[in-house]
């Protein structure tokens, strides 16, 4: 059956893909000119993809929802990238690079597609460097590395604070070479609202001009959807405001899976929640952790004086703090993966020991400001500490930041197999849309990676191989009827969103959403709280298409009515992340079922019964969503216990 | 510590781009001074829907100061009073209890007015086109450590690839000169081996381009750098004059 065929080529794993490239399809640069790609999104999956395919000669359309492709969510990356190098001669290989994202994302990904990702990487850091991207140096003038989260070896390249921006800037450079050159045609402002498909095919989409309000249409032979995750549906996360789901939720309405909607990633060092008003939380990036140490008050009397503002951090002597990661995971200290990170960090404030306002524990760079001088701290983390400080008025080098879990990245998304292909022909997915090689947990410094191996050279070669038999079909008029029948559908949908002129904002109801997910879907997860939520979220489903208030219509720029069609999507992702979890009775890397917990409060999984990729397909409106099942094969490498102590 | 404060705000109105505009005005009360400059427009805009009113267009995305694009000029000043940082950053404990907050769009020419607060800024990604790039294509390139770059000229270079894009340098600037962020990109690139190669060409391309779409000259007034978010020096405009002098001079 299609769905499941996830194409995996044959041959022992190191040379699957080498495999692959020797016998795909190719097509010839005369053909190229011929083909339309629309891709939809310029972060790095999207920017890398429309440049690469560009100057291979494709005809590329390119669409993003921000006024300029440079300002994608990718931009905001603040920690690094992940290459196999071994530069540092610490030990590292693309085995090792491929094992540990293995490991880290506790046994739930496909072996073939990780290794893949682990073999481009070199490939990556030799483009961005051409490219002209600033990674760090030492004074030798070779490239620096630093540690990440779930890794032994030294093998994250940074551009200071600003690794995402940077990497970013090199292919919104390449793209915009392209644009100049006219293989890529950019479209700017301009949302994916609707997905069509002709005999069974992705041949184009429907977008609305989010400044003149005009829906069009546009023909391409394959549709690439690089829209990014959708940690938004919890309202606060540390995405960009605008990053959205809704792309993911169109494909899905049209036919394609969505694999492991609950794989959601807390990320451990936030700037806590302060206020209702808040709209968005910051991250302090992960690599702080290589020079900070985690710690609360080992005493609660102590923790409660800090709360009520009568003790300050700095006065708790060293035998009265609790370096809790360091306690229990002693081999790996505060650089444990981010899920075991981020479930200590509740752990300890539930039992009473938070600062803050409870829901915070502290980061503290003093021993390493000691240790290596304020220079060295400042030259690594500068802008970090700047930005803190900024939001929070306290200087982190004087005392320490306050720290807690949020929703960072979304490890599920759209179905794809080794191609990146969905189960729809001619639909692809790449970077953090699609659900393909984190499992259940993603490592620090691994997204960047995946967007950009998926875009620079995954796609190039994979979306050939499809389009080469495509290469008699005529492009089409836009005139037919499934594009006339589609713009019609968007019509009417946002039609009747403006006819509801309810009494609440578009987000007051999202809030609603996100503390619903907060709490039942969040860090801690069970069977009771989920079937709750699964009722919650269809309440506000209804409240939603019953009760909210767009104002201005559908013509010219409509912010909230943007807003609004997006949280729609939001809603349905938030019920399909819950049944999700509610269905998955084990836990693994992200998803913390307490149901299943080790004595000493570890994830428990449960191989006999969840080795498997869960893919949802959609049914209708009202009908519930189908679970089919994509089993887990691991042929090279054993399923253990994760162990980081 | 938090405290509230009640402000009053002048704000710039326009339906669309060819549409006159007017400054209206508005009350927010019991604003956090630990909430940030665009929850308190997101406040307002709460009130405003719950009036039903349309809210305020403003642009915005990552909220924390790097993806350039939230471009409020805040009483006279483009991303507010506190300094190295953009409007999303800025803080209400800036704001004084009962003060009168003028916010307008970002003006220049070459940046037109799409509504409200909200300006097109197309024009900076077609300066990048017409040659803010290393001209390499995707595959085939040397081992990344296979050129030794000396750090300083490393750091140089990420110090001007710190741009974010978000067009302060022209709202700042009386001749509405886009120098500062021409001179990041040409600078950075130019500083890097990867990007000499063809730092002349790059430089003459990008100045040609920047003067046909309708941004001013320079006049060496500095106020660029002052409100450039990211510190970024003009210590760049004089060595994009020089790589621009050198490619006119091997015309
Ligand atoms: C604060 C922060 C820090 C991070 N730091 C790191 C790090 O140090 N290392 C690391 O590896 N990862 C990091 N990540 C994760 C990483 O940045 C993202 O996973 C990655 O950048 C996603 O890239 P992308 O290309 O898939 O999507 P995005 O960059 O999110 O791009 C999505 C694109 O799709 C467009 N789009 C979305 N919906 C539509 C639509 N309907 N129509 C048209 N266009 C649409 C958007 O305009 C945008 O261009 C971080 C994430 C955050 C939030
Ligand atoms: S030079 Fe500074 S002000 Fe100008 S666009 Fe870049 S960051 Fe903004
Ligand atoms: S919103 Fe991104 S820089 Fe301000």
């Amino acid at each position: 059956m299609s769905v499941f065929n996830s194409k995996i080529p044959e041959g022992p794993l190191a040379q699957k893909w080498t495999n692959y490239k020797d016998h795909q399809k190719l097509v010839n640069p005369s053909n190229k000119r011929k083909l339309d790609v629309i891709i939809v999104g310029t972060g790095l999956a999207g920017a890398s993809a429309a440049a690469s395919l560009g100057e291979m000669g494709f005809n590329v359309k390119n669409f993003t929802i921000q006024d300029s492709p440079r300002r994608a969510h990718s931009i905001a990356a603040q920690g690094g990238i992940n290459a196999a190098k071994n530069y540092p001669n610490d030990g590292d290989s693309v085995y090792r690079l491929f094992y540990d994202t293995i490991k880290g994302g506790d046994y739930r990904a496909r072996e073939a597609n990780v290794h893949r990702l682990a073999e481009v990487s070199n490939a990556i850091i030799d483009q961005c460097v051409a490219q002209g991207v600033p990674f760090a140096r030492e004074y030798g003038g070779l490239l620096d590395n630093r540690s990440f989260g779930g890794a032994q070896v030294s093998r994250t390249f940074y551009a200071r604070g600003q690794t995402g921006q940077q990497l970013l800037l090199g292919a919104y450079q390449a793209l915009m070479r392209q644009v100049n050159a006219g293989s890529v045609k950019m479209y700017t402002r301009n949302e994916l609202v609707e997905i069509v498909i002709v005999d069974g095919k992705a041949r184009g989409i429907i977008t609305r001009d989010l400044v003149t309000g005009k829906l069009e249409r546009h023909f391409g032979h394959a549709v690439v959807l690089a829209t990014g995750g959708y940690g938004n549906t919890f309202f606060l996360s540390t995405n960009a405001m605008g990053s959205n789901g809704s792309a993911a939720v169109k494909a899905f309405h049209k036919g394609a899976m969505f694999a492991n909607p609950c794989m959601a990633q807390i990320h451990p060092t936030c700037i806590p929640v302060h206020g209702e008003f808040q709209s968005k939380l910051t991250l302090m990036s992960e690599s702080l952790r290589n020079d900070g140490r985690i710690w609360v008050p080992a005493k609660k009397e102590d923790a409660e004086a800090i709360r009520a503002g009568k003790l300050k951090p700095t006065e708790i002597g060293e035998e009265d703090r609790d370096y809790y990661l360091e306690r229990r995971y002693p081999a790996f200290g505060n650089l444990v993966p981010r899920d075991v990170a981020s479930r200590a960090a509740k752990e300890r404030c539930d039992a009473g020991y938070g600062v803050g306002t409870g829901l915070a524990v502290y980061l503290d760079f003093k021993s390493s400001i000691d240790r290596l001088g304020k220079d060295v701290i400042e030259g690594r983390y500068g802008n970090l500490f700047q930005m803190y400080e900024k939001i929070v008025d306290d200087n982190p080098y004087e005392t320490p930041m306050m720290i807690y879990p949020a929703i960072h990245y979304t490890m599920g998304g759209i179905w794809v197999d080794y191609e990146l292909q969905t189960n729809i022909p001619g639909l692809f997915a790449a970077g953090e849309a699609n659900f393909s090689d984190h499992g259940a947990n993603r490592l620090g410094a691994s997204a960047l990676m995946q967007g950009l191996a998926d875009g620079y050279f995954v796609l190039p070669y994979t979306i050939q191989n499809y389009l080469a038999d495509d290469i008699r079909m005529p492009r089409m008029t836009t005139e037919e009827k499934e594009f006339v029948e589609a713009e019609k559908a968007v019509k009417d949908r946002f039609e009747k969103l403006l006819s509801i002129q309810g009494n609440r904002s578009v987000d007051s109801i999202h809030k609603e959403l996100g503390l619903v997910m907060w709490d039942f879907v969040g860090m801690g997860r069970n069977a009771e709280g989920l079937k709750k939520a699964i009722k919650r979220i269809a309440e506000i489903k209804k409240e939603f298409w019953t009760n909210v208030r767009i104002p201005g219509n559908k013509e010219g720029m409509n912010v909230e009515l943007e807003k609004a069609s997006r949280l729609a999507d939001f809603i349905e992702i938030g019920a399909l992340m819950a049944r999700d979890a509610l269905d998955r009775e084990e836990s693994c890397g992200g998803h913390f079922r307490e149901e299943y917990q080790t004595g000493e409060g570890e994830a428990l999984r449960q191989d006999d019964k969840f080795a498997y990729v869960s893919c949802w397909e959609y049914k209708g409106e009202d009908a519930e969503p189908a679970l089919h099942k994509e089993e887990l094969v691991y042929e090279f490498v054993e399923m253990l216990q994760r162990n980081y102590k | 510590m938090e405290k509230t404060i009640n402000l009053t705000l002048k704000v710039w109105r326009q339906n669309g781009p060819k549409e006159k505009g007017r400054f209206e005005t508005y009350q927010v009360s019991n604003i956090s001074t630990d909430s940030s400059f665009l929850e308190m427009m997101d406040i307002l805009n709460e009130q405003l829907v719950n009036d039903n009113q349309e809210p305020i267009a403003f642009d915005h995305d990552c909220r924390e100061g790097i993806c350039g694009m939230c471009s409020l000029y805040i009483n006279g000043r483009p991303h507010g009073p506190d300094g190295e940082i953009t409007t999303c950053q800025l803080h209400m404990r800036k704001f004084k209890d009962g003060e009168t907050i003028t916010i307008e769009p970002w003006r220049a020419a070459a940046f037109p007015i799409i509504k409200d607060l909200i300006v097109d800024r197309t024009a900076f990604d077609k300066i990048i086109g017409a040659g803010g790039y290393v001209s390499v294509n995707t595959g085939g390139v040397p081992d990344a450590n296979a050129i030794p770059i000396a750090r300083p000229a490393a750091e140089e270079a990420m110090d001007a690839a710190s741009c974010i894009g978000c067009g302060a340098c022209v709202a700042a600037c009386k001749n509405s000169s886009a120098m500062l962020f021409v001179s990041a990109k040409v600078s950075q690139l130019a500083l890097l081996p990867q990007g000499k190669v063809e730092a002349k060409r790059r430089a003459k391309a990008m100045v040609s381009k920047m003067d046909e779409l309708g941004f001013g000259g320079c006049t060496n007034t500095g106020a660029c750098e002052v409100e450039c978010p990211k510190s970024i020096s003009i210590a760049h405009i004089s060595r994009l004059n020089r790589e621009y002098l050198k490619s006119r001079l091997s015309e």
